[in-house]
């Protein structure tokens, strides 16, 4: 019966070893599908992966300063910076050829900028020294420190200079410690003056109401799951149209229907003063609140999470139930001991998607939620459009992505991504 | 659901308080968006319901928000712009969405978790992350203020939605039967049009709606990345409620919610159509 071909190795049809060939077809199928894949990878990769990235990235660089006064940063070095005296006559003949280099580009202005986020007045300072500098002459018109100090005292003064020194570097940790309400213009990290620091307190703000928001949704999705799961299906999928509508539904006709509802001659109000519960000069301010925001965003975000726990209820069997009532349990107990932990993923599932969608929210806070329910990312769009502080809209976003990222995981790790339902 | 003929006093009382409560909470679900509609035929410039309107005194209502949101450019240029990239941010991130989750839900995919985390991420990454750093590239590389950097931008906003609805339904496709055109003699292409996507187009259009209502309703990377010449709908709603509140709003809002209804009951006759062809439906 034995023959040579059958005791050797196991061949194809073409005389190659069949694990060569089998490991062959693997690869030529991996290839098959990253080549589908990859069109959509670049895509997103160029077009939104790396340019959150150089955003990121200004949070750190701070190129401007060295590269408009390399020579004043070069001679400051020789300056004892514990000092109470101002620099040396080097670091002002220093700064004038600087500067005198700097305002052919005009780049002193935009120093100025960069530095007056974190010494105010410094524009003013540099603005008002490109004028007279203007028409020095570097190598005949000393000693310059002098010619500085008739311009403004304030050139001579050794705060400001330990200011420049300290955000002298390329890159800086500077825009981070801004984010998190702290400065080093004396060389020192120390706090930011109290009418500055909202940074912490916003973040903080920022995490509470998100936590109040994930409640207020499990709350309310909690029984609507549990019906939709026990109904009929022909019911539930009658039912879970209404859970779809808002959801389908633009963000901002929700957010304008809750402003038209909550304000003070809103519709609410309005109810509450015709049935005589409220007087009519004494209304409820339900908006430009963190009240407004927390009911509006709970509406939003809703469906977020009864549709992830209605995922995981129609899975659970009834018959657990049935058979802890038919051992003795009270409905209680039953549900509380037998029911209740195997719905926990859904919780999870839904709270950390809830809780994501919530901390990044922008549009909702900005209009409904006044100076006292505005988030995070207000103030990164104000630093953006008002300041114009782009390395601190990049240390406050990357601290914001960072915490997103990290539930990210968390959420891939316990759900998988692949596991989100649409409806 | 229903309760057993058992049931005592308690557990009927129980019962019946549980359903009022899933009542009302249906109740806070559509309301809010129910209420605006009957608000935008006021007569009156008000934003809350006048004695007319209460006593269904037809003086009461009139058209004429609708008729200044029809007619006047500040509301019907942004339409136009919204339907102008809206489509198009569609086709883009349906076309490439479509083939990467054909390539995802093969057997042996290569990194497919971290593939799949970078695919979605769009739609976990805050927007106003997403909108500052799109700001910042596209104003390098010339996009910014342009028709096309707002699609660019929106198009990668829908795409976790294709790739999310198309992939859930590719879990149930057959694998045998592009097996079997295989065999049959057909090239990839053919298997592609004849056999897969037949079957899989529920859950294309289905993503391809969720695309166009995320482009559609967008705000945020808009005003970032767009210029006045690309003003969308969302973004003259969001000026108007943050400015002058016009009651012009709650008409465009109920075209929107009229737009969403329609859009809905789309993807929900698509959705029972592409359970029925899988036969999964149960009823």
């Amino acid at each position: 019966m034995s023959d040579a071909s059958t005791t050797g190795p196991m061949r194809a049809a073409d005389g190659t070893l069949l694990k060569v060939s089998l490991a062959r077809a693997l690869r030529r199928q991996k290839l098959r599908a990253l080549m589908l894949i990859m069109p959509l990878l670049a895509f997103v990769l160029i077009g939104f992966v790396l340019p959150i990235g150089q955003m990121l990235m200004r949070s750190v660089e701070n190129d401007i300063v060295q590269d408009t006064l390399p020579l004043t940063i070069e001679a400051l070095q020789e300056w004892d910076s514990t000092s109470n005296e101002s620099p040396p006559e080097a670091v002002f003949t220093a700064l004038a050829i600087d500067l005198q280099a700097a305002l052919e580009s005009k780049s002193h202005t935009i120093l100025g900028r960069r530095l007056n986020f974190e010494y105010s007045g410094i524009t003013t300072l540099f603005r008002k020294a490109g004028r007279d500098v203007e028409d020095w002459n570097v190598e005949t018109d000393g000693p310059f420190r002098v010619r500085f100090e008739e311009i403004d005292e304030e050139w001579i003064d050794p705060t400001m200079w330990r200011a420049i020194l300290a955000y002298s570097g390329r890159y800086t940790a500077g825009y981070y410690l801004a984010a998190i309400d702290k400065t080093m213009v004396s060389g020192q990290i120390e706090n930011r003056p109290k009418n500055e620091s909202l940074h912490l307190m916003l973040f903080g703000r920022t995490a509470w109401v998100s936590i109040l928001i994930c409640f207020c949704t499990l709350l309310l999705g909690y029984p609507i799951a549990f019906l939709l799961s026990n109904l009929k299906a022909r019911h539930s999928n009658l039912l879970l149209i209404l859970v779809l509508l808002p959801f389908w539904t633009s963000l901002l006709v929700r957010t304008s229907a809750w402003k038209v509802l909550l304000q003070e001659q809103g519709v609410i109000n309005d109810i509450m003063v015709g049935i005589g519960i409220l007087a009519d000069d004494n209304r409820f301010q339900m908006i430009n609140n963190k009240l407004g925001v927390v009911i509006a965003m709970t509406h939003i975000l809703l469906p977020f999470m009864i549709l992830p726990l209605y995922s995981v209820m129609k899975t659970i069997p009834p018959t657990y139930v049935r058979a802890a009532k038919s051992l003795g349990a009270t409905d209680w107990t039953a549900f509380w001991r037998v029911y209740f932990p195997q719905s926990i993923p859904g919780i999870g599932a839904g709270a950390i998607l809830v809780f994501i969608l919530s901390v990044g929210y922008y549009i909702t806070p900005e209009l409904v939620g006044g100076p006292t329910g505005s988030f995070i990312s207000n103030r990164i769009a104000y630093q953006w459009s008002g300041a114009g502080n782009w390395g601190l809209v990049g240390a406050l976003g990357a601290i914001l992505l960072v915490a997103v990222l990290i539930l990210y995981w968390v959420y891939d790790k316990i759900v998988g991504i692949d596991n989100v339902k649409l409806g | 659901m229903a309760l057993p003929s058992y049931a005592s006093t308690g557990q009927k009382i129980w019962h019946y308080s549980y359903l009022t409560t899933c009542g009302l909470i249906f109740f806070f679900l559509i309301f809010p968006i129910m209420v605006i509609i009957p608000l935008a035929f006021n007569a009156q410039d008000f934003f809350t319901f006048t004695p007319e309107m209460l006593r269904l005194d037809p003086a009461g209502y009139s058209l004429k928000h609708f008729d200044d949101f029809f007619n006047n450019p500040d509301w019907y240029r942004p339409l136009q712009n919204s339907l102008k990239i809206a489509p198009v941010a569609t086709i883009v991130s349906v076309s490439l969405g479509t083939l990467a989750a054909i390539g995802l839900s093969q057997s042996h995919v290569p990194y497919r978790r971290v593939i799949m985390a970078i695919l979605i991420s769009p739609m976990i990454v805050p927007l106003i992350i997403s909108a500052a750093g799109m700001y910042f590239f596209y104003s390098s590389i010339g996009l910014q203020g342009t028709y096309w950097g707002v699609v660019l931008a929106h198009a990668i906003l829908g795409i976790p939605f294709v790739i999310i609805t198309v992939t859930a339904t590719l879990v149930g496709f057959d694998k045998s039967l592009t097996r079997a055109a295989a065999n049959m003699g057909a090239g990839p292409v053919r298997t592609f049009f004849k056999v897969q996507m037949p079957l899989i187009l529920p859950g294309v259009i289905s993503g391809g709606l969720f695309a166009f209502i995320t482009s559609f309703d967008e705000v945020v990377v808009v005003i970032f990345v767009g210029s006045v010449g690309q003003k969308t709908l969302p973004w003259q709603m969001f000026t108007g409620l943050r400015e002058q509140i016009s009651p012009t709003i709650l008409a465009a809002a109920t075209v929107l919610v009229t737009i969403s209804i329609l859009l809905l009951i789309t993807v929900e006759l698509l959705r029972r159509r592409s359970e029925r062809m899988r036969g999964m439906s149960q009823g």
